[in-house]
């Protein structure tokens, strides 16, 4: 969208609000006794926050930390290998989210595989596979399911279809990860500059605002759910400096028009009947994280394309190029300039690490809008 | 960004339990498998996620959010909007 800050401030009801909160908040951190590091821990909120040059409008006292930001750009490579080599499967058609389409694994991304004759294909919703696999009886559709809490349920939905309509030729390589435990391991790292979060409220649609109830009370600190636009990032910044002078430390929801505690329950319930919780997984760029990803439980083993397949997938794991710095930058050690090769060696068209590969990883956001090109 | 338009119920197909929302004039079809039975109605404001309803919205949050948008998409040219209001409930790693 061709949307600019300036529009903003010139055409916008929009814009009184956010000078409102600007005022505020200014006001407010005057009253901070140290600066404060706030981490936005989806991409989603990274890119307003640079798009509407939103650090441009605080004081020097509020910083921000750009989390692990998307499902996309923490997809390990060989994780993205396995969709590549289930993808040259002569009686395969590998279905997977737009999302996904340029993402490199180590032998290339999926549109690579295309182009060398591989079926796979991009839909807006996992829904489309049943077409796809009604239209093609005698190939075998692998669903290859990415995303965070928000995307879960929709690949549990399909899977419920399947299992109920007796499908035979719909199966899934499940890579769903959950937020709460990468934002654990961040705030374990004893250099860890981050004292509060703000929450993505996509997430809390589908599983409520209580998954982030352990930061406040065994961690100390804030998190503030919030929506995605410029005013909800304003309003949240504006909420979390205000427990911090009041010597608050909570869980809250600027975004409650949408957000519940307890988020949806039939979502859940779904999530529930089909998954389990990894023992572990390995995020590209932070590293292995106990517990932070889902897997089809074993009832369900015929539907596991990781079961299936085990046979032709590797289970090594490939590290990125060792002078990425993407580690760093996720857990708020570095920014993005500060990486040898940013703007260079690494840039969107041929990325290096994660935090380049989508639009909305940290690099990424700072090449488009930091100015630095 | 995760900038989603509340859309308005317009059909029911119990049948397949698929709903026809209205994006802002743009027409499509959505899930229903992650809403209880019967708790969408034609008329109530909702919001989309690949394909699925995923909660519903009040009217009046719905009417003010829509409000921003058309201010926002009014400064859009013909191409741009209809992108926009289609893509307007995905993360933009779609156009990378
Ligand atoms: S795809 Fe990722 S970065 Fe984009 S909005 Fe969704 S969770 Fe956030
Ligand atoms: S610029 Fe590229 S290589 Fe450097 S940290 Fe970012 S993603 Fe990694």
């Amino acid at each position: 969208m061709g949307l600019e800050l300036k529009n903003l401030y010139d055409d916008f009801r929009n814009a009184d609000t956010i000078k409102a909160y600007q005022k505020i908040i200014n006001e407010d951190a005057k009253g901070l006794t140290k600066p404060i590091n706030i981490m936005e821990v989806c991409g989603g909120h990274t890119h307003t926050i640079m798009k509407y040059g939103i650090p441009q409008l605080l004081p020097n006292n509020i910083n921000f930390i750009h989390g692990p930001g998307c499902p996309v750009c923490i997809m390990p490579k060989e994780r993205i290998d396995h969709a590549y080599m289930l993808s040259m499967e002569e009686d395969v058609i590998l279905v997977t989210l737009g999302d996904m389409i340029k993402v490199p694994g180590s032998n290339g991304s999926l549109q690579d595989a295309r182009s060398k004759g591989a079926d796979v294909r991009f839909v807006y919703s996992p829904m489309e596979c049943l077409k796809i696999a009604s239209e093609n009886q005698d190939k075998k559709i692998i669903f290859f399911a990415i995303g965070f809490e928000t995307t879960t349920p929709m690949t549990a939905a399909l899977l419920d279809v399947v299992v109920k309509k007796g499908i035979k030729n719909i199966f899934f390589h499940i890579n769903h990860v959950t937020v709460p435990e990468a934002m654990s391991l961040l705030i374990s790292d004893e250099n860890s500059k981050i004292d509060a979060f703000l929450g993505p409220s996509h997430v809390s649609v589908i599983s409520g605002s209580k998954i982030y109830e352990e930061f406040p009370r065994d961690y100390n600190k804030p998190v503030v759910v919030s929506g995605f636009e410029p005013v909800d990032v304003m309003q949240s910044i504006s909420m979390i400096v205000k427990q911090f002078i009041e010597n608050r430390c909570e869980l809250e929801i600027e975004y409650n028009r949408l957000v519940s505690h307890d988020g949806n329950i039939k979502a859940q319930n779904l999530n529930e009947k089909y998954f389990e919780q990894r023992s572990h997984f390995r995020w590209r760029g932070l590293g292995d994280i106990p517990k932070s990803a889902l897997k089809l439980k074993d009832e369900y083993k015929e539907y596991d394309a990781e079961v299936i397949y085990k046979e032709i997938l590797l289970s090594e794991t490939i590290d990125d190029h060792k002078l990425c710095i993407c580690g760093d930058i996720l857990k708020g050690l570095a920014n993005p300039p500060e990486c040898s090769i940013f703007g260079t060696a690494c840039k969107p068209s041929s990325p290096v690490g994660s935090c380049m590969v989508s639009s909305e990883g940290a690099c990424a956001a700072y090449y488009k809008y930091g100015n630095l090109i | 960004m995760c900038l989603s338009i509340p859309s308005k119920v317009v059909e029911i197909d119990k049948e397949q339990n698929v709903a026809t929302v209205d994006t802002m004039g743009i027409k499509r079809d959505a899930s229903l498998d992650l809403m209880e039975d019967g708790d969408v109605k034609i008329g109530d404001y909702v919001l989309l996620h690949i394909g699925f309803i995923m909660n519903k919205i009040d009217e009046e949050d719905a009417l003010a959010s829509i409000d921003t948008y058309k201010e926002i998409i009014s400064l859009m040219d013909e191409e741009e909007k209809q992108k926009a209001i289609l893509e307007a409930d995905e993360c933009e790693n779609r156009t990378l």
